[in-house]
């Protein structure tokens, strides 16, 4: 096509401005805000020092748009929320208004529209994911799948004001954890090493590549019916499963053998302790599509005990903190297994090294 | 006539009251006017039930780039096309958003009809990168489709061993706890590395992530290779009537309970009048306080950020945190901005040269050690960098005099 004769060259103009698809309220009062209010679950007042107000309403979605829904979506903005759109970082969905009497119209449209408003303060929020099987290269499971399921059981979580504190979750598809951190996490844990195609390792890896990934140096070059391959000492082998990607012909997946973990506790703020990382709590649990119902009942297990004894403001690593993990395992009724005992760097430190011990 | 596909178990995902995605997907696979589309979606579906069904993922990586840059999209080639050729090509366009996550409905829209022309019809706002991600469209339309968005505003992000697109929170546009102007932050940073975005050249992945205050609504301590945090630095703002105000509305016993026992360095004191006393040396501007009484407690006048590098997931040596390299430093005026992009420049030209292929941050400072990174950067060691001072006597330190001197000079140069 002669279109594509000279190809055009990028216009590298990088991060758009944000001002000009921001609300004109938060444009006049950009860092001038005095305090917010939540009115009720999913809707948040701010008031600037000008006197200026900005209701917020947060609703939950597919997160996995189809262009009918994303117009919807701008359909709401534009009848009812003076046009703006914002995101959240759990892919919410924000309409702001300046004026009060727009919020409720506002929520009914949301509902009628089918989202879910909520998600605010101490709910249950909607849970961060990634691609899993609908697009990721080397996904064990298929996180939006695990995440409808799973919203599906927790609807009154995210709508209501149920629990000590917020609770963030988040799945991972793999052991790298694109998830992130979560208060509870639901991520792939594998537990048999790659089954190694050794007629295509030597085309399709780069060798040495592969070696070098190997948190545990268990692999190394071999040759294999007289083809030069990779072969993995299953001894070593965690089943982390980090060959994978560099080397698809080293297929960590296993229908049966991937697993999912559940690990709790992780929390990205600074309020009251220092920002933590999740902790093992469960594993072995099926893989199971298309609703993974054993995942979703451990997940409501922990959910349901936090509620019942942390205390207000307590996320839950703050909680497990205050009364200890042999009474979180005794409340929770998760076997407590020699798996929950750290191996890795750093793994002293994880150790009781003390008499304080709950009776 | 499009092909389409028994999907057993994905119809179940139909059900039930959140909202599904797999309806979504069907939507256009069924009503979409766009052959195309629906040829791509109903083919999406049949790979994705092969998946439910068998437990395993189809998509391979390739490359895949646009005329000039060599990364921004995840190119995807099925793996069993041949049963479902029309989505045998699914590659995504990483798209860097505004910076805070802000569009208008015009903006949305416009996007939307370019994707329309180009793409499957499904998208995301955003990927745990931050990115909006444009799921689904063949090689030869991934630049139809970029040179189309590029024309009017849009820059492809991040992917590979590169400078990822950055994130940051809403802050300053509409929270009262912002202590930073995160916008102007996330553009500089990013927009100065635009080079090492397109064209990955790094030994890994390299992220920006800022929020405007200690609650770290981006992740960035636990994600981001440079964390940039709003804080302060003076006292924090106390209104006293309005901390009577919720005494009256909550009772004592929980504000005691709820705010002054939670405070983590014991520096909030409830007086007999119901006023409250703030140990303003000894907060640590942890964030709990100000955010059980938003309207009685606010950060301070005098703000700052303060910046932790090398935190990252898992792989490969398992999770690490960014730790403090900078406690504090104003952002005020341009050479104060300046300044941070130039830290950024000094942490990224030296990572491109010591880490090891596949290392991020993170990991080289934990093989080579917080001291040789600050020196390689030519930032100061600081007390606010550690948790405790080193517990084990094993370390040649005959150079201790001239390190003392130099931390005396520091001293003098600070109070004079």
């Amino acid at each position: 096509m002669s279109e594509n004769a000279t190809p055009r060259p990028p216009i590298e103009s990088g991060c758009p401005d944000g001002f000009q698809y921001m609300h004109p309220v938060m444009v006049k009062n950009y860092g001038n805000w005095a305090y917010h209010e939540d009115p009720e679950p999913g809707v948040l007042l701010h008031v600037a020092k000008s006197g200026d107000k900005i209701w917020t309403v947060r609703c939950g979605t597919q997160r996995i748009l189809d262009l009918f829904t994303l117009r919807k979506l701008c359909d709401i903005a534009d009848e009812f929320a003076d046009g703006y759109i914002h995101f959240t970082i759990r892919s919410n969905v924000e309409y702001m208004v300046a004026d009060e009497a727009q919020v409720q119209p506002l929520i009914k449209a949301i509902k009628d529209a089918g989202f879910i408003v909520g998600g605010t303060r101490n709910s249950v929020a909607m849970i961060s994911h990634t691609q899993g099987w609908l697009h990721c290269d080397i996904p064990g499971t298929d996180a939006s799948g695990v995440v409808k399921s799973m919203m599906d059981e927790l609807i009154t979580e995210f709508q209501e004001w149920n629990m000590p504190n917020r609770v963030h979750i988040t799945t991972s598809c793999c052991q790298i954890n694109c998830g992130g951190q979560g208060d509870i996490a639901i991520n792939i844990q594998h537990t048999k090493p790659p089954k190694i195609n050794h007629d295509l390792v030597a085309n399709v890896c780069e060798r040495p590549s592969v070696v070098a990934r190997c948190p545990v140096a268990a692999i190394r070059p071999a040759l294999v019916n007289g083809k030069p391959s990779l072969e993995v000492d299953e001894k070593k082998c965690i089943c982390c499963g980090a060959c994978f990607p560099p080397c698809p012909p080293m297929q960590i997946n296993d229908a049966e053998h991937s697993k999912l973990a559940v690990w709790i506790g992780g929390n990205h703020s600074n309020a009251r302790s220092k920002p933590s990382f999740q902790k093992l709590v469960a594993a072995g649990i099926p893989n199971n599509p298309p609703r993974w119902p054993e995942a979703t009942a451990i997940v409501k297990r922990i959910l349901k005990v936090y509620k019942e004894d942390a205390k207000d403001w307590e996320r839950i690593n703050d909680w497990v903190d205050r009364i200890g993990w042999p009474r979180f395992f005794e409340l929770t009724k998760l076997p407590f297994t020699k798996f929950h005992v750290d191996t890795w760097r750093g793994a002293r430190a994880s150790l009781n090294a003390s008499t304080h011990i709950r009776f | 006539m499009v092909k389409k596909y028994e999907t057993p178990m994905l119809d179940v995902l139909e059900e039930g009251p959140w909202p599904s995605f797999i309806s979504g997907i069907r939507r256009l696979a069924d009503e979409h006017p766009k052959e195309m589309i629906q040829e791509m979606t109903h083919s999406l579906l049949g790979q994705l039930e092969h998946s439910y069904e068998t437990r395993k993922g189809y998509w391979k990586g390739g490359t895949v780039s646009v005329f000039g840059y060599g990364g921004g999209i995840i190119p995807r080639f099925s793996e069993v096309g041949d049963a479902f050729p029309a989505s045998r090509e699914f590659h995504t366009l990483r798209v860097q958003p505004p910076a805070g996550n802000y569009y208008s409905s015009g903006m949305l829209r416009q996007l939307a009809d370019s994707w329309e022309k180009f793409g499957s019809g499904l998208v995301t706002f955003h990927g745990q990168t931050g990115n909006i991600m444009f799921i689904g469209t063949t090689t030869e339309n991934t630049q139809h489709f970029f040179d189309e968005i590029n024309q009017y505003g849009w820059d492809l992000g991040g992917a590979g061993p590169c400078v990822r697109t950055a994130m940051s929170c809403i802050g300053a546009a509409r929270c009262e706890q912002s202590c930073a102007n995160e916008h102007k932050i996330h553009r500089m940073l990013v927009n100065n590395f635009l080079d090492d975005m397109h064209r990955p050249a790094l030994p890994y992945k390299f992220k920006f992530k800022v929020s405007g205050c200690p609650n770290d609504c981006q992740n960035a301590i636990e994600r981001a290779d440079m964390a940039i945090i709003g804080t302060w630095r003076d006292d924090m703002v106390v209104d006293q009537a309005e901390i009577k105000a919720y005494i009256e509305k909550k009772g004592r016993k929980y504000i005691i309970d709820n705010v002054v026992n939670r405070c983590p360095s014991q520096a909030l004191s409830l007086n007999d009048d119901d006023t409250l006393d703030v140990d303003n040396r000894n907060c640590v501007r942890c964030m709990h306080c100000l955010n059980v009484m938003p309207k009685a407690l606010s950060p301070g006048q005098d703000h700052g950020i303060t910046m932790l590098i090398g935190g990252k997931r898992t792989l490969k040596i398992g999770d690490l945190m960014g730790t403090v390299v900078i406690p504090f430093m104003k952002l005020e005026s341009d050479e104060d901005y300046e300044r941070l992009v130039e830290i950024a420049e000094e942490t990224i030209d030296f990572f491109a040269e010591n880490a090891l292929e596949h290392e991020r941050t993170g990991e080289m400072i934990e093989r080579i050690g917080l001291v040789n990174f600050l020196e390689g950067i030519g930032l100061e060691v600081d007390p606010n960098m550690i948790s405790s001072p080193r517990q084990s006597s094993y370390i040649r330190m005959d150079d201790w005099d001239a390190e003392a001197e130099k931390w005396n000079e520091r001293q003098a140069e600070k109070a004079s």
